[in-house]
């Protein structure tokens, strides 16, 4: 590649990560057809790499795509409309055997034979037409309708990953480890419920909103920690998803800069994701926080979501929501710049918080680890075991494994040996076991 | 768009308390504001009649008694604007409380198309559309 083409490459590359979506999210409105729209988007920008090399990156390469797909969309809707106009045409000319219908334009389409209009006609008055309420990005209603509560959980993540973020179906699959046809076909299905259902292309209203935007991030935070935690599959395939992720949370915070646990959230995936280096060493083995290199940890990253935090806290109004509060948290850790020098008084009091608005067994649990590691070893492991007797963590493999970083801290290191082997036998993924054996191995050393 | 709104009894639901039962405020503002078609309360499954043909034979029977504690107790017919505005509505009936609400989008269709060139066109549309 020359070094201009490269350069317009580059170019149609960084339109589609900024572009996509606004292209993508006006042409649904405009027509109503999920499918058209998207298929129209991608034409423009494969039209884009055929042109820009030889007539220049456009000035304004968002309102450029924007247009080519909107022609794109008026051509298919045109040619849809006249092939049903023929099969109308057709049956008209059945059953009057001429005559009536001389005279009408050749190729102008018929009116459907009910007289309500038909739904290209529908698409084609929309198209062109503005917003009904003014001033709202298409972008958004494209977030709230993608994430809409009445989709299955799978069905949001995959239109989120695809019509907002304009990865291909195939990335998708790629990413949750599915055949390409299963991702294709719940996309399809996905789409077809929106239209089924009567799912509307709107941001929802003020009662309902802060709900919705919850379940919105919700979302954005399961794709980033399918990124994050995934297990298996290379350290690409996870770095994708974790960055459409904050790409897509970077959106949300654009778009809604007043919501501040959308903020929050993109606190946190930065915060998380600075460590993703450090996570897993040259022989692709897992390292704990403990154990990380922090030099390896992503300054930029950090620095962005430290900012994210001050800028809030220099407006405080309301309570800390959840996504604040493990912001905070992971704050605590970018912070330090040892594992020795963490300031877990803070982690355990801002658990104190979380564990207040979110009563779940998995924040309990890391509630008593930071208690635990914040001096009250004893205490911690009470919590631990009234958590066990619970049973509400049963088969969690990280219960018996928190229950022996404590014990191993009041100096048990056989009993905390023997709580790290039944964490080993519930463990998940071959990666936690070798990391539990390892630790196991350490205190067998050090007792 | 057109929803049918089954309200059904859920025996996970909270206790019915009937002083709460507003049902009548809530058909109210509806009918003010030309939202429901129409509803009604059901008679219960002890009162239900199954009608079949089987080889070309009429078969009629009480029931069917189902197992199940969750029945259908009622309905309604609403029109409105979108799913959103149905969840809306059904957010608000006593019987989300009391019960669950099923939210049944209308399926419109050309009663007089023959069945055969339906079912054949509507296969169709399905393969197309999943490629």
């Amino acid at each position: 590649m020359t070094h201009g083409a490269a350069a317009h490459h580059d170019a149609v590359a960084r339109a589609h990560r900024d572009e996509w979506a606004r292209v993508v999210a006006t042409l649904i409105r405009q027509t109503g057809d999920w499918t058209l729209a998207e298929d129209c988007a991608a034409e423009a920008f494969a039209r884009a790499v055929e042109r820009w090399p030889a007539e220049g990156v456009p000035r304004n390469p968002g309102a450029w795509l924007t247009t080519v797909a909107r022609n794109l969309a008026i051509d298919r809707l045109r040619r849809r409309a006249n092939e049903a106009a023929k099969v109308r045409e057709a049956a008209a000319l059945e059953e009057v055997e001429g005559g009536r219908n001389v005279g009408r334009r050749a190729g102008a389409p018929l009116p459907a034979p009910d007289g309500e209009p038909s739904e290209t006609d529908t698409a084609f008055d929309r198209l062109g037409g503005e917003s009904a309420d003014g001033g709202v990005d298409d972008r958004l209603r494209l977030v709230f309708t993608c994430c809409h509560p009445a989709l299955a959980l799978e069905a949001r993540v995959a239109l989120t990953l695809r019509t907002l973020g304009g990865l291909t179906t195939a990335e998708i699959a790629r990413a949750f480890l599915v055949p390409e046809p299963t991702m294709a076909q719940r996309i399809v299905r996905a789409k077809q419920r929106i239209r089924n259902a009567g799912i509307p292309y709107r941001v929802p209203d003020a009662a309902a909103l802060p709900e919705r935007l919850g379940g919105v991030l919700a979302v954005l935070y399961l794709v980033f920690n399918a990124g994050y935690s995934a297990s298996g599959g290379d350290a690409e395939r996870r770095g994708a998803l974790a960055d459409e992720a904050i790409r897509l949370a970077r959106l949300v915070v654009r778009l809604m800069p007043e919501e501040r646990e959308a903020a929050s959230l993109l606190a946190l995936m930065l915060l998380q994701d600075s460590r993703r280096r450090a996570r897993v060493d040259a022989g692709g083995e897992l390292v704990t926080l403990a154990a990380q290199d922090r030099t390896r940890w992503d300054a930029a990253e950090i620095a962005s979501g430290l900012a994210i935090l001050r800028s809030l806290e220099r407006r405080p109004r309301g309570i800390r929501g959840p996504y604040r509060l493990q912001a905070e948290i992971a704050a605590c850790h970018a912070a330090a710049p040892t594992a020795d020098d963490t300031d877990f008084e803070r982690i355990a009091t801002l658990y104190d918080e979380l564990a207040a608005l979110d009563p779940s067994p998995v924040v309990a649990l890391n509630r008593a680890l930071a208690h635990g590691f914040a001096g009250r070893a004893k205490a911690g492991l009470d919590e631990l075991d009234r958590l066990a007797a619970s049973g509400a963590l049963d088969r969690y493999h990280l219960l018996p494994a928190a229950q022996g970083e404590l014990l191993a801290r009041l100096g048990r290191a056989d009993a905390a040996a023997a709580r790290l082997r039944d964490a080993l036998e519930l463990a998940p993924s071959d990666a936690e076991r070798r990391a539990l054996r390892r630790r196991i191995d350490e205190l067998g050393a050090a007792s | 768009m057109e929803y049918l709104l089954i309200v059904a009894t859920d025996p996970d639901a909270e206790p019915f308390v009937p002083e709460e039962d507003n049902v009548g405020d809530w058909v109210d503002d509806l009918e003010s504001r030309g939202i429901r078609i129409r509803g009604q309360r059901l008679r219960p499954p002890t009162d239900a009649t199954l009608v079949r043909v089987r080889d070309g034979e009429l078969l009629v029977t009480d029931g069917p008694f189902t197992e199940s504690k969750e029945w259908m107790a009622g309905y309604d017919i609403l029109e409105v604007e979108s799913l959103d505005e149905a969840i809306e509505i059904a957010s608000r009936h006593p019987m989300a409380r009391f019960g669950r609400i099923e939210l049944r989008p209308a399926w419109p269709m050309d009663v007089h198309e023959p069945g055969a060139e339906r079912h054949a066109r509507e296969r169709a549309e399905e393969t197309a559309a999943l490629g």
